[in-house]
């Protein structure tokens, strides 16, 4: 077998027993004689960028652009490596049912895990994502990984605009080849969401409970993944979600009824760019201002700060943060609480950093307000343009109305 | 029907599935204790298991992949028991260092040779017992052997596994299953077909399970220990046979189940003196209309739900299906349990059973004409519901029927409590297993080992002598408690009463012949715990209560583990000599009269009255001594 990175040390080698188990078996003071030589290719990179396809039941065609991440990613049982790659035949395989609903095809663009991806990324899965949609797809659905999902998504609903149809982005929390995969269902919502939802939105489609009993249609610029490990990680913060899928009834229910419907095709837009100096700033007691200094001697165009409550920094930064929106550095404030809207007019502090001209984020998602940032400095050359564009409401990234209902509720002693 | 074994060819392996003693699961730090609760903090979650056709094993995918693809898995979620592990929702945490150390001493115990780094492993099980849709498992020894008259037994491997989940509730379209036991550590230990008679099987398995006790780690009461056997026998099939909980009745499994097969070859015989061929199992047709009249409720009620009536004719079969095959199981009940498996509907009726259930004469006479039947020689199996479960129960029956005409078929099969089995599933094909990619592998080093040795199982044999001679338990005795479950406590509890006046003897008797009197009179004893015993016996060994005393205080104990020690032993704290001789001489002085009169029964009459008060508080050898005494002046002397 060959050793992984898991192995302790070299002095190990790993034995497949007939029996299908793995053991290691020490080489100290072992006899050891090759039998017979045999190769096996592990993860190999062939047919990156492959478009597969299979047939199915109407004349529908569904189009899923595979970018890696667990919902791709099985593991081999002979040899344990992880192949991140996904064909036609491998989904149907694991998910038959989607023959009854039109003809696959997958395009294998990316191999990559979520965390390694860059807004140039974002910039070739729009364009693929637009080449679909003109090409004549009746569903056109992203399969990522999950970690930076909500990122991705973003930048999708901001880069294409005027959508004819939904554009759906899938992930899962446990890996296909396991039995209790939550990849099937999202798989199936997915394709049920991109055939027959009335918004032309870019959406999330992810468990919304840790049953198998509905998928949540999360708004792209609204989903957050709140949890580490959980199915029902992706959840909408200070929105709803757009629509919920019912199993094992595959019953499609809208429950929001604030959304962008589906336009004509010949309407479409695509704005791909990002601009890649952007940062993230989260505000910390001691957080130092050499570090905003930094990012303006070095170029940055953007920097997004995650702000302390309301949207606060402490008072020693906020020189810096002149000095930076002085030079053209567009700086933006949303807030680390994760749930509410930023008001910067309450404390001396906000109203501090308000007149050195930092534009408050509302009640957008810091991931979001990173990724308009970069999309607005990357398309619009006139700053006052980038700044008013980033406070408006574009693809209902802000939402003005929080009503109570929308918080969530933890365990406070209650029945279960 | 005597058999003779070795004649037949008997083999049978064995499978120990034991829960190890640990303080936490194998893979999360939840409490190893099973839920016994309210339902209030019980939380429900639903699940679907699904597998890619491709990775189905040997098993015919399509069918597996129907049956899974349909059947709802409820978990029910105990509050306290649980967490996102079990519930398939954060990936597992380190392997449980005490379980490892637990595992690896009972295999030196066996001998058995231990690997140097211990790679968990997936094992596919599809049937929702592991909300994973797989069993994390590992091997941590691989051979050894086991001593027994007959000869070594030799081991295979021993693996340290988590355990499934419980299953609560099994209906045809939903299965529901407790998480509490699910992660609970298992050893496994899995020996080579290599024992000749049922005697024998139950001989090993009694020693492994005694050797599993003599580490004091392993977890105690039902479910907690589990067998599966393999038996085979010549011209038969090798049929795997699980969840034996009760290991009494290892032996009787066997028997049962070399009978069946050797019944299912007389059938296969009789069927080929008949000349009977695979195309005189007939196809399945829609025989609804025949009973429309029918007299029969459980026709009648299905009719009238539009379900229908569905037929086969096997020809040449009639008397078969009434053939015996264990004890109250014909060869219509295994199929039958094919219908029940395959097709989710109760059961079949076939025509060597009829009339009965309501069905007359003349709806047989009907059925056998309208399929073209010979009454003489042929049998017609029934089965009635709803048209998809009924085509897919027949389908199996008939599937069944024709292997009939070649034997044994291969099958796992689940034991019922009287010792018979029932069909459960195909056997799996090779199992599929992968690699945990979540779980780092664990090399075993010095520090390992050093911790395992404290587990390591002492010789049975070498036990039971020290028990004889040392201790001077009798060998009935001895070999009493090495069948309980206490014998650790018995070492424990010798250990810290050595030099009092509580004895070797008395720890035997008191774990063994008196626990299980108090269990015959349906006290709930699993509530006595060592800490109990060694509470009440240093009130003993202290002598603030007789021993007389201790059953009673264990009782009541039992009966209401909430109630303080203190206030049960109220009753049977011991009385000063002082106090007694007072007592006794009352009970004298106030029965004088008749103590005279009854002379030769005086010393009963008092001893009875003076017991009622002082029973548990006084030995009744010194009560005796002093009545005698008192009575001696009052009456000169006491007869008896």
């Amino acid at each position: 077998m060959p050793s992984t990175e898991l192995s302790s040390k070299d002095d190990v080698i790993i034995v497949k027993l007939a029996n299908g188990y793995n053991l290691g078996i020490s080489l100290v003071n072992a006899y050891v004689e090759v039998v017979k030589e045999n190769y096996i290719n592990v993860g190999s990179s062939e047919g990156e960028g492959a478009t597969t396809f299979v047939g199915g039941q109407g004349d529908r065609l569904i189009s899923i652009v595979s970018t890696g991440g667990t919902i791709v990613s099985r593991v081999e049982y002979e040899t344990g490596a992880v192949r991140p790659a996904l064909t036609a035949e491998n989904l149907i395989d694991l998910v038959p049912e989607l023959k009854e609903m039109g003809s696959i095809e997958v395009v294998d663009l990316y191999r990559i895990l979520s965390e390694n991806m860059t807004p140039k990324h974002w910039t070739s899965i729009s364009k693929a994502v637009y080449e679909k949609i003109v090409g004549g797809a009746d569903a056109v659905i992203v399969a990522h990984g999950t970690d930076t999902l909500p990122y991705t998504s973003s930048a999708l609903a901001f880069a294409l605009r005027n959508l004819p149809l939904p554009i759906v982005l899938v992930g899962s929390q446990r890996s296909s080849d396991r039995p209790s995969s939550d990849s099937a269902l999202n798989l199936l919502a997915s394709v049920i969401v991109a055939l027959n939802a009335p918004f032309g939105e870019v959406v999330v489609a992810m468990h919304g409970s840790i049953s198998d009993n509905y998928v949540l249609v999360n708004r792209g610029v609204k989903v957050r993944k709140v949890h580490s490990s959980r199915r029902d990680a992706f959840q909408s913060v200070n929105d709803i979600p757009l629509a919920k899928v019912i199993f094992p009834d595959k019953k499609l229910i809208v429950i929001n009824s604030r959304y962008l419907g589906r336009c004509r095709v010949e309407d479409l837009i695509l704005m791909p760019n990002f601009e890649e100096r952007v940062a993230i700033i989260k505000a910390y007691p001691g957080l130092s201002p050499e570090i905003i200094d930094f990012l303006v001697d070095k170029g940055f165009k953007g920097i997004v700060l995650e702000g302390t409550g309301l949207g606060h920094v402490n008072e020693a930064v906020i020189p810096s943060i002149k000095r930076a929106v002085e030079v053209g550095v567009v700086v933006v404030m949303a807030t680390q609480t994760i749930f509410g809207r930023v008001n910067m007019n309450v404390y001396t502090t906000g109203r501090k950093l308000l007149m050195t001209g930092v534009l408050p984020a509302s009640d957008m998602l810091v991931e979001t307000a990173y990724v308009k940032l970069s999309w607005l400095l990357a398309n619009f050359n006139d700053l006052t343009e980038v700044k008013n564009l980033f406070m408006k409401n574009l693809v209902y990234e802000i939402n003005e109305v929080h009503e109570d209902y929308i918080y969530p509720r933890w365990y406070h002693g209650d029945k279960l | 029907m005597e058999i003779n074994y070795s004649e037949v060819g008997l083999q049978v392996g064995l499978e120990i599935h034991q829960q190890l003693d640990t303080s936490s699961k194998l893979f999360c730090r939840c409490p190893t204790k099973l839920f016994e609760g309210s339902e209030e903090d019980v939380a429900k979650v639903e699940r679907y298991l699904r597998i890619a056709r491709s990775e189905t094993g040997e098993v015919d995918p399509a069918a597996l992949y129907e049956y899974m693809k349909r059947r709802k898995i409820i978990y029910l979620v105990p509050k306290g028991h649980v967490c996102n592990v079990e519930l398939d929702e954060e990936p597992p945490q380190e392997l449980n260092k005490e379980a490892l150390s637990i595992a690896l001493g009972i295999s030196m115990g066996f001998k058995s040779k231990i690997v140097d780094e211990v790679y968990v492993m997936r094992k596919i099980v599809v049937d929702g017992s592991n909300t994973t849709g797989f069993q994390r498992t590992a091997i941590i020894a691989l051979g050894g052997e086991l001593l027994d008259e007959e000869g070594a037994i030799r081991i295979q491997t021993i693996c340290l596994e988590e355990d499934a989940a419980r299953k609560v509730r099994d209906l045809s379209s939903s299965v529901v299953y407790n998480l509490d036991r699910l992660g609970i550590p298992l050893i496994e230990i899995s020996t080579a077909p290599d024992m000749r008679s049922p005697e024998q099987v139950l001989r090993v398995a009694s020693r492994i399970g005694l050797m599993l006790r003599l580490t004091g780690r392993v977890r105690r009461g039902l479910g907690t220990i589990r067998q599966d056997i393999n038996v085979s026998i010549k011209g038969g099939a090798k049929i795997e046979i699980k969840g034996i909980q009760n290991l009494e009745i290892v032996d009787k499994v066997v028997r049962y189940e070399v009978m069946r097969q050797l019944n299912l070859l007389k059938i296969m015989n009789e069927a080929i003196m008949r000349g009977v061929k695979d195309e005189d199992i007939g196809s399945i047709s829609d025989v609804t209309d025949v009973f429309k009249n029918c007299r029969s409720r459980l026709i009648l009620s299905n009719l009238k739900e539009g379900n229908k009536v569905y037929a086969c004719v096997l020809r040449r079969f009639k008397g078969l299906l009434n053939f015996e095959v264990q004890p109250g199981r014909r060869f219509g009940t295994e199929l039958a349990d094919y219908a029940r498996e395959w097709g989710g509907i109760t059961g079949i009726i076939h025509t060597d059973e009829l009339p009965g259930y309501g069905i007359g004469v003349e709806e047989v006479r009907e059925l056998y004409r309208v399929l073209n039947a010979d009454g003489g020689e042929d049998v017609v199996v029934i089965v009635v519901g709803p048209e998809d479960k009924c085509v897919r129960a027949m389908s199996a029956v008939v599937g069944r029927v024709k292997e009939a005409l070649r034997g044994v078929p291969k099958e796992t099969r689940v034991v019922n409590d009287d010792g018979t089995t029932r069909y459960m599933r195909p056997q799996p094909g090779a199992a599929r297993m992968y690699p945990e990619t979540d779980i780092p592998p664990v090399r075993i080093d010095e520090g390992v080992i050093k911790e395992a040795l404290k587990y390591v199982p002492r010789d049975p044999t070498a036990v039971y002598e020290e028990l004889v001679s040392k201790y001077s338990l009798s060998p009935e005795l001895s070999k009493q408690l090495l069948r309980s479950p206490h014998i650790i406590q018995f070492y424990d509890l010798l250990k810290e009463f050595s030099g009092s006046e509580i004895t070797p003897q008395y720890i035997a008797s008191l774990l063994t012949v008196q626990l299980k009197g108090l269990k015959s009179e349906g006290v709930p004893i699993e509530n006595i715990g060592i800490e109990v015993l060694r509470e009440i016996l240093a009130l003993v060994r202290d002598g603030r209560i007789s021993k007389d005393g201790v059953i009673e205080v264990l009782r009541e104990y039992a009966l209401d583990p909430k109630k303080p020690i203190d206030d049960l032993i109220r009753k049977y704290v011991r009385r000063d000599l002082e106090e007694t001789t007072k007592l006794i001489v009352n009970i004298v002085e106030s029965n004088r009269d008749e103590l005279i009169r009854k002379r030769d029964k005086a010393f009963n009459i008092v001893m009875g009255l003076a017991m009622k008060e002082l029973r548990g508080r006084v030995d009744g050898k010194v009560v005796a001594d002093l009545v005698r005494k008192v009575l001696n002046e009052l009456l000169g002397s006491t007869p008896a």
